[in-house]
């Protein structure tokens, strides 16, 4: 642990991720830098592209800053005090940063934050009108079945939603977020606490929606395979900053990523003396 | 036992009930959006009543009239007040905040008063009849006026947080703040809007008061009457804040009854609310209707 962050206090050559795919970026975020009450400073120079129609994955341990570079793309930093204070994020071509969340959610970036905060007392039916809340065309009726068919466990509770299982919860914030018709939906680990079979239905449905409905998705996720797994490129993220992306396949078949995320390792392990950080020292800088 | 006298005064206890329902409600809206406890809306009364009796007076035009654009006066006032005075006030202490909406209901109490006197003034006569005769019983046209816009109001409010978009928007708001700016909506709207209609709401009652008792700065003294109304349903309670507003209005009346027939204190009326909310309180401290916060560690 201590030579991790040895490591992360030198600076780093940022990687500038030229994200490979041919695809022209929907969301690409430049060098940024995001202060909490004008003191704690938690990403320090992050940069990633997410190109459009894709899901990409963000991973890291906790406290990597990954909810903060969500909430910094959604604007929701502003209600933690939080600010934006280098770098630029532009989305669709438009520079973002500073907006307020309300008009970052009109222009389509939909978070389904960490934790589902649904309202629990409201019904299912009124959480997912809420989601339409931006829009004024006259097809919300049309998506809340659609968003059945995802779900169709959700249309057969009639209760408040603070009732509902994690799961159904889960279900409900990702069927709220597709009310409002986004181009990108930030999912902030949308297998917290959820049983590994629920894990799996979540994620088997993530990769539907980006399928059937060309939303592109940026996932935080603790749980590194299911998030590699469904997502075609990937960053990971060490103190504010991003220290190595690649190709999702080029990422799980990384011996250093499957050392400290995936669990099993390389067998050329036999103790935890191997398990020294200068691995990662000779590879990430 | 005077029964004629009990009915009447039971009669009279829903209709004032009503009208304290419908200001605890508007009371209810502005805390449940956004966590202000508003001393001044007795002057939201007195300021709507106000304005409405300088319209009919000054310019002669029909009750409705002068009725529709003190409710957009109303509306505008409520925004401008939230936008100026209290938006400002956003984030800091509960006690600073409740000190400026003290401050605002002495600084309105004090302009109506040298604005229009001291002296309660009548409005002019918005019925051609002054009573109709309702189940054989003789009551006052503002009286059912009154009961029926409170009725109105009510189902308003009810349609209004359960179907309406910007309803909805604003439980959401009440609920988490974050949350409603995850979904898309602007929080200062919602502010604004809260006491838009509290505002609105609240002139609708001074103006139907004002035209039964006439109008004078007695009418700010329904906002302190609406605090037992509201604690006693639970301080984030629609619902409870219009069985609250009924409970007051009925307790009144009837302890004046018993006062007048067998007591003879004399101040009962006043009083009993009080004394009720006190019992409640220690019965169940949360209000009838309250939700009850869960500590979490």
């Amino acid at each position: 642990m201590e030579a991790m962050t040895a490591v992360i206090d030198t600076p780093s050559p940022n990687a500038a991720s030229p994200a490979t795919a041919a695809k022209p970026a929907l969301l690409s975020v430049n060098n940024i830098e995001v202060v909490y009450n004008d003191v704690i400073l938690v990403l320090r120079g992050l940069s990633l592209t997410v190109p459009k129609g894709e899901i990409v994955a963000l991973l890291g341990a906790n406290g990597a800053g990954k909810s903060t570079t969500l909430k910094a793309i959604s604007g929701l930093l502003k209600t933690e005090d939080g600010a934006v204070t280098r770098g630029d994020i532009s989305f669709d071509g438009e520079r973002i940063n500073g907006i307020d969340p309300d008009k970052i959610v009109r222009r389509g970036i939909f978070q389904v934050m960490e934790g589902r905060r649904i309202i629990s007392d409201m019904t299912c039916l009124e959480n997912l009108r809420l989601g339409a809340f931006t829009r004024r065309d006259n097809q919300v009726r049309q998506d809340i079945e659609m968003v059945y068919e995802y779900f169709p466990r959700l249309k057969e509770r009639t209760g408040l939603a603070g009732y509902l299982s994690g799961g159904e919860q889960q279900m409900l914030a990702i069927g709220r977020a597709l009310m409002a018709r986004p181009k990108l939906i930030l999912m902030d680990e949308p297998s917290m606490g959820l049983s590994p079979l629920l894990v799996k239905e979540v994620f088997s449905i993530i990769r539907q929606i980006n399928r059937d409905l060309g939303v592109t998705i940026l996932l935080v996720e603790q749980n590194a395979r299911m998030a590699l797994q469904a997502a075609s490129y990937g960053y990971i993220m060490e103190s504010g900053k991003v220290v190595l992306d690649g190709t999702a396949e080029e990422l799980a078949n990384n011996e250093d990523v499957k050392e400290f995320y995936l669990g099993g390792g390389g067998e050329e392990r036999r103790s935890f003396k191997n398990l020294k950080s200068y691995k990662r020292r000779k590879r990430w800088l | 036992m005077n029964w004629n006298l009990l009915f009447q005064l039971v009669v009279n206890g829903i209709i004032v009930g009503a009208l304290y329902g419908v200001v605890a409600m508007s009371f209810v809206l502005i805390y449940k959006a956004s966590q202000v406890v508003n001393f001044a809306q007795g002057e939201f009364l007195l300021i709507g009543a106000w304005a409405c009796w300088w319209l009919l007076t000054t310019y002669q035009i029909p009750f409705i009239w002068g009725f529709l654009i003190t409710l957009a006066f109303m509306m505008a006032f409520g925004v401008i007040l939230q936008i100026v005075v209290l938006r400002p006030m956003i984030g800091e202490p509960v006690i600073s905040v409740i000190m400026v909406t003290i401050g605002l209901s002495i600084f309105f109490q004090a302009m109506m008063k040298w604005m229009f006197g001291v002296f309660a003034k009548p409005f002019p006569p918005i019925f051609e009849t002054q009573t109709v005769s309702v189940l054989g019983l003789q009551v006052q046209s503002v009286y059912l006026m009154s009961l029926i816009i409170s009725v109105i109001i009510m189902a308003g409010f009810g349609w209004f947080f359960k179907f309406s978009k910007m309803g909805l928007a604003m439980r959401a708001t009440a609920f988490d703040q974050q949350v409603a700016q995850s979904l898309g909506i602007s929080v200062r709207t919602v502010f604004a809007l809260s006491w838009a209609i509290s505002a609105m709401v609240s002139a609708v009652a001074g103006v139907v008061v004002g035209t039964v008792n006439g109008v004078s700065s007695a009418l700010s003294f329904f906002g302190i009457k609406v605090f037992p109304a509201v604690i006693l349903g639970g301080l984030d309670s629609i619902v409870g804040a219009v069985v609250g507003g009924l409970i007051v209005g009925l307790l009144e009346n009837v302890a004046h009854f018993f006062d007048s027939q067998f007591l003879n204190w004399g101040n009962m009326y006043e009083i009993a609310p009080f004394y009720v909310l006190i019992i409640i309180l220690m019965l169940k401290p949360y209000g009838l209707f309250g939700t009850k916060d869960i500590e979490r560690v």
